[in-house]
C-alpha cells in the first residue's frame, strides 16, 4: 500500500506546467492567427506558419501527452515512423510538381 | 507515467531502458497499461490516416492549373457588414485548445484521484467538443450556401470543395466520437466508477484512472490534429 502511495505522488506533475503549456498554446494560436490578420505573404508566412504549427504540436505531445516522461520505447515507436510521412512528402512535393508540368504542357502547347 | 511496478523487472531510464524495453520477453512497454500502448499504435495509424489526406490536398492544390481560392476570404465571418478574415476558425481553434487544457487537467486529477474535479472537467471538456462540432455545423451549412460542393464552388479550383469536406468532416467525426466517449466517461468518473473498481458493461473489466489518461490522449490527438489542419488548409 505504501508502495502504491508513493508511486502515485510520483506520477502526478504540477498544476503550474499545464497552465503554463496551456497558456503558451494560447498565444501560439493567436501568432499563427496574426499571420493571416496582417496578411504576410510569400517565405515569411510559411515559414511562420510552420514555426508556430511544430511548436504546438511539440508542446501538445510533449507536455499534454506526456511523451516528455515516457518511455523512450514508447517515444521512438512513435516518432520514427513520422520519417516515413516526410519522405511521402517529399516524393509527392516532385509528383504534384510533375504533373502541374504535364497539365501545362498538354493544355496548352498540345500534345503533338 | 502511471505505469505499475513488476515483480523481478526494474524499468531503466533513457537508451538503456529502451533496449532492455525491445528485448524483453512476452511484452514490451513492460508495466505500460495494454489500453495506453494499444491506444498509442492507433493514434499511429490515425496520424498516417490524417497524413495521407493532408499529403493529397498538398499534391491537388499544388498541380491545379486554377486559381485556388483564398481561404481567408471564404472563411470570413461579416461582424456588423465588415468581413473578418478566419473569425470563426480562430474561435473554433481556441475553443479546441480550451478543452484540450481542460482534459489535461481531468488526467491530472485523476492521478490525484480526485473524483469530483476529474469529473466535471472531462465534463468541460466534452462541452468544449460539443461547441466545435457545433460551429463546424454551421460552417459546413454556410459554405453550401454559398454553393460549395465537392466536384465544384464559387471561388475557384473544384477540387478545394472535396478536400475541405473530406478533411474537416473526417476531423468532425473525430470530434465527435470524443464527444460521446467523453460523456459516458465523466458520467463514470462521476458516478465513482475508478474509486470502487466497478466493472465496465461493455469489457467487464475493473476500471482504473488509468483510462481518463488514455481517454486524454485520444483527445488531444484531435486536438494535434486540429493544430495541422488549421496551418495547411485555412492558413497556407
Amino acid at each position: 500500500m505504501d508502495e502504491t502511495k508513493k508511486q502515485d505522488q510520483t506520477s502526478t506533475h504540477k498544476i503550474g506546467i499545464y497552465l503554463w503549456i496551456w497558456g503558451l498554446l494560447f498565444v501560439l494560436s493567436f501568432c499563427s492567427y496574426m499571420v493571416d490578420w496582417y496578411q504576410f505573404q510569400g517565405l515569411l508566412r510559411w515559414s511562420l506558419i510552420l514555426i508556430f504549427m511544430f511548436l504546438k504540436a511539440g508542446l501538445i505531445m510533449a507536455f499534454f501527452m506526456h511523451l516528455f516522461w515516457e518511455r523512450y520505447a514508447i517515444v521512438n515507436v512513435l516518432l520514427w515512423p513520422m520519417t516515413a510521412i516526410a519522405c511521402f512528402v517529399g516524393l509527392m512535393v516532385a509528383e504534384g510538381k510533375y504533373t502541374l508540368f504535364s497539365r501545362f504542357f498538354y493544355f496548352f502547347v498540345g500534345g503533338q | 507515467m502511471s505505469d505499475p511496478k513488476i515483480e523481478g523487472y526494474e524499468f531503466k531510464p533513457g537508451y538503456k531502458g529502451m533496449a532492455r524495453d525491445t528485448a524483453s520477453d512476452q511484452t514490451m512497454f513492460k508495466g505500460v497499461h495494454w489500453g495506453k500502448a494499444m491506444m498509442w499504435i492507433f493514434l499511429l495509424s490515425d496520424t498516417f490516416i490524417f497524413s495521407c489526406f493532408l499529403i493529397s490536398y498538398m499534391k491537388g492544390r499544388g498541380s491545379t492549373t486554377v486559381e485556388w481560392p483564398n481561404p481567408s476570404e471564404v472563411f470570413a465571418l461579416n461582424v456588423g457588414g465588415v468581413p473578418v478574415p478566419l473569425l470563426l476558425i480562430a474561435i473554433m481553434t481556441f475553443v479546441l485548445i480550451t478543452s484540450s487544457g481542460t482534459m489535461a487537467l481531468a488526467v491530472k486529477y485523476g492521478y490525484e484521484r480526485n473524483r469530483k474535479m476529474c469529473g466535471w472537467l472531462i465534463l468541460a471538456t466534452a462541452l468544449g467538443g460539443l461547441t466545435f462540432v457545433g460551429m463546424q455545423a454551421f460552417e459546413w451549412s454556410k459554405l453550401i450556401h454559398e454553393g460549395v460542393r465537392p466536384w465544384t464552388n464559387p471561388f475557384g479550383a473544384p477540387q478545394f470543395g472535396s478536400f475541405f469536406f473530406m478533411i474537416t468532416g473526417f476531423h468532425g467525426t473525430h470530434v465527435s466520437i470524443g464527444v460521446i466517449f467523453l460523456s459516458i466517461y465523466a458520467y463514470k468518473t462521476l458516478a465513482g466508477h475508478y474509486d470502487t473498481g466497478k466493472r465496465g458493461w461493455f469489457t467487464s473489466m475493473k476500471g482504473n484512472y488509468v483510462e481518463i489518461e488514455i481517454l486524454g490522449l485520444y483527445w488531444h490527438f484531435v486536438d494535434l490534429v486540429w493544430v495541422f489542419i488549421f496551418a495547411f488548409f485555412y492558413l497556407w
